[in-house]
């Protein structure tokens, strides 16, 4: 049972079909660009429905309300997961989704706070995301706002030193308000991240710098809830990590099943094709 | 390492009779002929903060060694010890900048700006956060070697876009800065010297106060115009004064802002057809004397124009007054070398 009350927990509308949502939209702005890291988008659309619509506290109108949730995007690459996600969650107007990446937009290809309303941070430079969310978390700590950092970031980003200098000091400073979220889609710019410069154990990694470690099938919207609740009802002082696995491409099969790499390619006659697929699946 | 220095290794070296220059005066500035303050940025920072609680203070571990200390001990709940790990340092000074504090954050000149860069310049500057970097031993402070002589550090940030840069000569600047680094409504680079540090440009000119983005003459002068920012405006006032022994009328212009530049100043002091000489305890390239030289020739404004800095090179090892002399920042130095150009 879902133990968080926020607003979009309170809506009607299913997680799934938010999900569902969110890939569709990440798919028509891959179609602007014909370009963009769509098949990451797919892969992470569950773990976003979730964080927007079950786990995180925010208020569309008022995108800076003080009592929000923060939510980091450390990951830059995934904006247009997370413009998708703005736009389901209100916080972005749909009828800007065709200007994604287009000059002018306030969605460039890469996320950066200046740009975007609901964009916390800079991202891109990877590795950065968890060091600014330290900061947040003593920030919030001192003012005694209750509010969350989220930090989503991926597993390549474990590659970075960075990324467990901020481990070590968010275990350090007990930032029990410090989700976060690590996308494992094993898949870099070079190949897989397993093969390149593996992170694994992950969890048993993060379980020895202090954190209170969880690790899901990050397409399995139930297990992600169930994660997210846990995260924010552990009792315990230490930050806490959800390492979420993640398939790229996720629910566009004929994509799934194609040679995954890190920018997946997509016909331009491709992109309705996804949309029908994706369609046809469609949840309530 | 430079040829020379590499092919002394195996050489044997004879144990000196007598006194000399020892690793006791590896940071020991000279500073003759001047009072001294104690930790000048700890302090105003610690009075600061008794009236603006936006401020928090962090450190990489060198708390003890910027003087930061002082600000800890005074307000220990507004200071956090992040540990030996710069990017975490600038990382969490930013997150802290977003929930509406003005961070302090210090470590050494070289750690900040070679290995947290991405850190300054992604989370800090390009957000426009208005984090305060201040960093002990700028430029050739340490005769550690290369590993602590920040030689290029404003080189590296004069290249960042959106962040001032501070190079304080004194106890004055470096306390009068604390105010106006907080009122300054965005990032800051600063210079930092620590410890005892010496009272100079009152010395000079009684009513002289820092203002950020500002040069101001200290000394008028006829004859050559010193235009110098951090400790090398102490080394041109103390040679202004050895050259006026010989006759000659030596000005300081003190530019303790290197970014945004007061170009109107230098323009203006520049124009009056003196021999023009930038002073810097930095490398030549990328600092302030390549910043007047810009400045000057886009400008149309042609005077003789020299520069004294630190050479392009990976200094060496030393005890510090040894190592100001060799590479031309010592006050006599200094003084040799507009005597020669005049």
């Amino acid at each position: 049972m879902a133990i968080t009350d926020t607003a979009g927990n309170r809506s009607n509308v299913s997680l799934a079909r938010r999900a569902y949502n969110i890939r569709r939209k990440a798919i028509q702005m891959g179609e602007v660009q014909g370009q963009g890291y769509v098949g990451q988008a797919l892969g992470v659309a569950d773990v976003l429905a979730v964080s927007f619509f079950h786990a995180v506290e925010f208020r569309a109108e008022e995108p800076e309300w003080e009592g929000r949730d923060r939510y980091l995007l450390s990951i830059g690459h995934y904006a247009i997961a997370f413009y998708a996600a703005l736009m389901e969650a209100g916080i972005l107007p749909e009828e800007e989704l065709a200007t994604y990446g287009m000059d002018d937009s306030r969605m460039p290809m890469s996320g950066m706070a200046s740009y975007t309303p609901g964009m916390e941070m800079s991202g891109g430079s990877l590795g950065l995301g968890l060091s600014v969310a330290v900061g947040r978390a003593l920030g919030l700590k001192r003012k005694g706002n209750p509010a969350l950092v989220f930090n989503l970031m991926s597993d390549g980003e474990l590659g970075e030193g960075s990324t467990w200098e901020a481990a070590m000091g968010a275990a350090h400073h007990k930032l029990d308000n410090l989700v976060c979220i690590v996308d494992f889609n094993n898949q870099q710019a070079d190949g897989a991240s397993t093969g390149m410069l593996s992170a694994e154990p992950i969890d048993a990694k993060f379980t020895a710098f202090g954190w209170f470690a969880q690790r899901v099938d990050g397409n399995d919207i139930s297990a992600l809830r169930e994660a997210f609740d846990a995260a924010r009802a552990h009792s315990g002082p230490e930050p806490r990590v959800i390492v979420c696995d993640t398939r790229m491409c996720k629910g566009v099969p004929f994509l799934e099943s194609r040679e995954i790499t890190h920018f997946v390619r997509v016909e331009p006659d491709e992109w309705q094709k996804a949309l029908a697929v994706l369609d046809e699946e469609a949840p309530e | 390492m430079t040829a020379a220095t590499r092919a002394r290794k195996y050489e044997p070296r004879k144990v000196p009779d007598g006194r000399q220059a020892t690793s006791a005066m590896i940071a020991s500035l000279e500073a003759e002929g001047y009072g001294t303050v104690s930790a000048p940025f700890g302090n105003a920072l610690a009075k600061l903060a008794e009236t603006d609680d936006r401020i928090v203070g962090l450190s990489a571990d060198l708390s003890k060694y910027t003087d930061l200390h002082i600000f800890a001990q005074a307000h220990p709940d507004r200071f956090y010890q992040i540990g030996m790990a710069e990017q975490l340092l600038m990382g969490a000074a930013a997150g802290l900048a977003h929930e509406g504090f003005i961070p302090f954050a210090t470590t050494y000149a070289v750690f900040a700006s070679r290995r947290a860069y991405d850190f300054v310049s992604q989370t800090i500057a390009e957000e426009g956060l208005p984090v305060k970097i201040c960093c002990a031993l700028p430029g050739l402070t340490s005769g550690y070697g290369p590993s602590h002589q920040a030689t290029e550090d404003i080189a590296i940030f004069r290249g960042l876009p959106d962040i001032a840069i501070v190079d304080p000569c004194d106890a004055t600047d470096v306390a009068q800065m604390v105010p106006e680094l907080v009122a300054w409504n965005g990032p800051v680079y600063a210079r930092l010297l620590r410890g005892q540090v010496a009272n100079v440009l009152q010395k000079h000119k009684p009513d002289y106060q820092f203002k950020l983005g500002r040069a101001q003459m200290i000394r008028e002068g006829k004859d050559a115009l010193v235009i110098s920012t951090g400790i090398m405006t102490m080394r041109a006032l103390d040679a202004a004064e050895d050259l006026a022994r010989d006759g000659i009328d030596v000005a300081v212009l003190h530019c303790p802002t290197i970014k945004p530049l007061d170009t109107e100043t230098i323009l203006a002091e520049a124009g009056k057809g003196r021999l023009t000489v930038v002073a810097e305890n930095h490398t030549r390239l990328g600092g302030l004397g390549e910043a007047v030289a810009t400045t000057l020739l886009t400008a149309g404004v042609h005077p003789v124009f020299r520069q004294i800095g630190l050479p392009d090179a990976f200094l060496e090892a030393g005890a510090l007054p040894t190592l100001h002399d060799m590479y031309g920042i010592s006050r006599r130095a200094v003084a040799e070398q507009i005597k020669g150009w005049l």
